[in-house]
């Protein structure tokens, strides 16, 4: 059998980089073994795998416009592939298949402002569109972003983030649910839905971004319609338990009295105005 | 339209389990129960069986199925299909058209080698039902016959079996059988005819639906959560109505290394959406925790998502989830006629 027919045989992929980012969350370069662009769209996922251990969806966190060829992954070590991914050394091989799914949509976003709420974790995702919108930043208008995390000790991407900060061109904030007497955080603090009335929007051009764990969407989005923004105005990142990347294997359907989705080919990425029917979606 | 003696038709089968390169799989007896299994003699071979334990997919989609081998020390990948060409024998036309529903599965967005191959592999050879199980309700799922999904479609007409051709895989298969195979008469023809349309009486299940209303009956139910709960109040969430069905095919990927821990296989393993942990997520989160909610997913898969996809509705009325099922809370012709009584 051919191992291009296969669509289960994963691709080599050496770590060419390996960073911690938080306690339990690493960062991971990796480089194609045969040399190729992994060819991702901002927003998409693989399925990494570590041969004896298993495979695991995992969001690409680099744009397309850094770092060619190699790309990133922000993995928390919290299943049995992320923790034996998180023993791996720089220099050793997993394997890679993909990248799967629909990403952002960045023609759409072009030319309207964009307001990002990352929670945690959700960071991971939204950062390969940030990213990619400050590479083409003549081609995006206001840029805002919204990043909360549970305790500064979680945020991650320090460097990026007070570059952020720093740049006139962009509106950024950071909260934290809670900070230690002994911590110095210049951030707010307090949940992320608290930064949203903050945030000038243009109903007509802003384009909201969202990505984080499943209980915090209900609350941003309650926020946002508070802003009065339009739905179809609103993207989302959902996270699913892909096991073939491919529309088969069932486990990422999101079902709906109409219709069913399929997070690993209908998405990870959905606007809201088409998933808010679905009672699974978040 | 031909016709092979019984006689005949059981030398061929042994001609075919000596001789042939192929597997030959068919219908025999397991404890009081039918299975698809591998033939040894044509006298095994029960073509008057009303409903199998599981359904032929297991040769399509096995329960344990390769993807790909790994050394572990190398950090190496290969892809392997693991295709064992086969004759399978016995297929009932609710099975047939069941297996054409997962053609379409897999050869939809990505083509999958590993189903295909498996598929392209094996002749498949009908039988008419001689009986039928109490629980199936095939004729009102419009399955109880089929014109498409063989290669080869036999009918008991007494001391004879009439044969239709389905494909060019049936006529070459059933040029094996050589001047066995004879013409059919008039009379017998008629017989075939008769034998069809005499079938829906042999059914016990008292249907109150049509299948095509199914899509929208069941979106009407979506939300009626009081209906869901209280027919899966008593679900043990053991997944046998996933695994008995033609037509459930979902499944999880897992490594399993073998005992010298340097070498390894990627398995596809059936899955069963009734579940619990089929749909958790990291950080403990499950998107269908509750199991009303995993029972409705199953109907809605069946009734109205596929239709939506494919065109089909994806319960061929087997019976084997209702037949299976311990606590007996899977009869999908007990839901159907409560939504169908509720809102007529």
């Amino acid at each position: 059998m051919n191992a291009e027919d296969s669509l289960y045989n994963p691709q080599e992929a050496r770590i060419i980089g390996k960073r911690k980012l938080t306690d339990d969350t690493k960062l991971f370069e990796l480089e194609l073994e045969n040399g190729e662009r992994l060819n991702q769209e901002p927003g998409q996922f693989v399925e990494l795998s570590i041969p004896g251990v298993g495979e695991a969806p995992i969001s690409v966190t680099s744009s397309p416009t850094r770092g060619l060829p190699s790309f990133e992954l922000c993995v928390r070590a919290v299943g049995n592939v992320t923790n034996a991914l998180h023993e791996k050394s720089i220099g050793s091989t997993v394997g890679i298949r993909g990248p799967y799914g629909e990403g952002f949509p960045t023609e759409e976003l072009q030319g309207q402002d964009l307001l990002f709420i990352a929670g945690g974790l959700g960071i991971a995702p939204l950062r390969s569109l940030i990213n990619y919108v400050l590479d083409k930043r003549d081609e995006y208008n206001d840029i805002n972003i919204l990043y909360g995390c549970k305790r500064p000790c979680e945020q991650m991407f320090d460097d990026e983030v007070n570059h952020w900060a720093r740049r006139q061109d962009i509106y950024h904030e950071a909260t934290v649910d809670f900070c230690p007497d002994n911590v110095c955080w210049g951030g707010n603090i307090g949940v992320i839905t608290e930064l949203i009335p903050g945030v000038d929007i243009d109903l007509d051009n802003t384009y909201a971004v969202v990505c984080g764990p499943p209980v915090m969407y209900q609350f941003v989005l309650e926020e946002l319609d508070k802003k009065e923004l339009p739905h179809e105005h609103i993207y989302l990142s959902l996270e699913r338990r892909m096991k073939c990347g491919l529309g088969k294997c069932g486990h990422c359907q999101i079902n709906g009295a109409e219709e069913v989705l399929y997070a690993c080919q209908d998405g990870p990425v959905f606007n809201y105005e088409r998933v808010k029917g679905f009672e699974e979606a978040v | 339209m031909k016709a092979i003696n019984k006689n005949d038709f059981s030398e061929f089968v042994d001609d075919l389990i000596e001789n042939d390169d192929r597997e030959v799989v068919g219908v025999q007896t397991k404890s009081n129960e039918f299975a698809f299994d591998p033939l040894k003699s044509a006298e095994d071979l029960r073509l008057d069986y009303d409903v199998t334990i599981l359904p032929p997919k297991k040769y399509f989609m096995p329960q344990r199925e390769t993807l790909v081998e790994y050394n572990l020390n190398e950090g190496e990948t290969t892809p392997v299909n693991q295709v064992v060409p086969r004759i399978i024998m016995g297929i009932h036309p609710y099975d047939l058209v069941a297996i054409e529903q997962m053609d379409k599965v897999f050869e939809d967005t990505h083509e999958d080698p590993y189903y295909l191959e498996k598929r392209r592999q094996s002749v498949l050879v009908g039988v008419n039902m001689a009986n039928v199980s109490d629980r199936s309700f095939a004729h009102t799922m419009g399955t109880a016959t089929t014109d498409t999904g063989y290669d080869i479609m036999l009918t008991d007409i007494g001391d004879r079996y009439a044969i239709e051709v389905g494909s060019s895989k049936g006529s070459n298969l059933l040029e094996k059988a050589g001047q066995a195979v004879d013409d059919i008469t008039t009379d017998e023809i008629r017989k075939v005819k008769q034998f069809k349309e005499e079938l829906p009486k042999k059914f016990k299940k008292d249907t109150k639906f049509d299948p095509f209303e199914l899509p929208s009956l069941l979106k009407n139910y979506y939300e009626n959560d009081e209906f869901w709960e209280e027919n899966a109040e008593d679900c043990l969430s053991c997944g046998t109505c996933n695994l008995v069905c033609p037509t459930c095919y979902c499944f999880d990927v897992q490594d399993v290394n073998d005992i010298s821990l340097s070498e390894g296989e990627r398995l596809r393993t059936w899955d069963g959406c009734m579940l619990e942990a089929f749909a958790e997520v990291a950080g403990d989160e499950n998107f269908r925790e509750e199991k009303a909610a995993r029972y409705r997913h199953r109907y809605m898969r069946k009734g109205r998502y596929m239709y939506n996809r494919f065109g089909d509705i994806a319960c061929v009325g087997c019976g084997r989830c209702s037949e299976q099922c311990l606590p007996d809370i899977a009869d999908p012709v007990e839901v159907f006629n409560q939504m169908k009584e509720g809102t007529s």
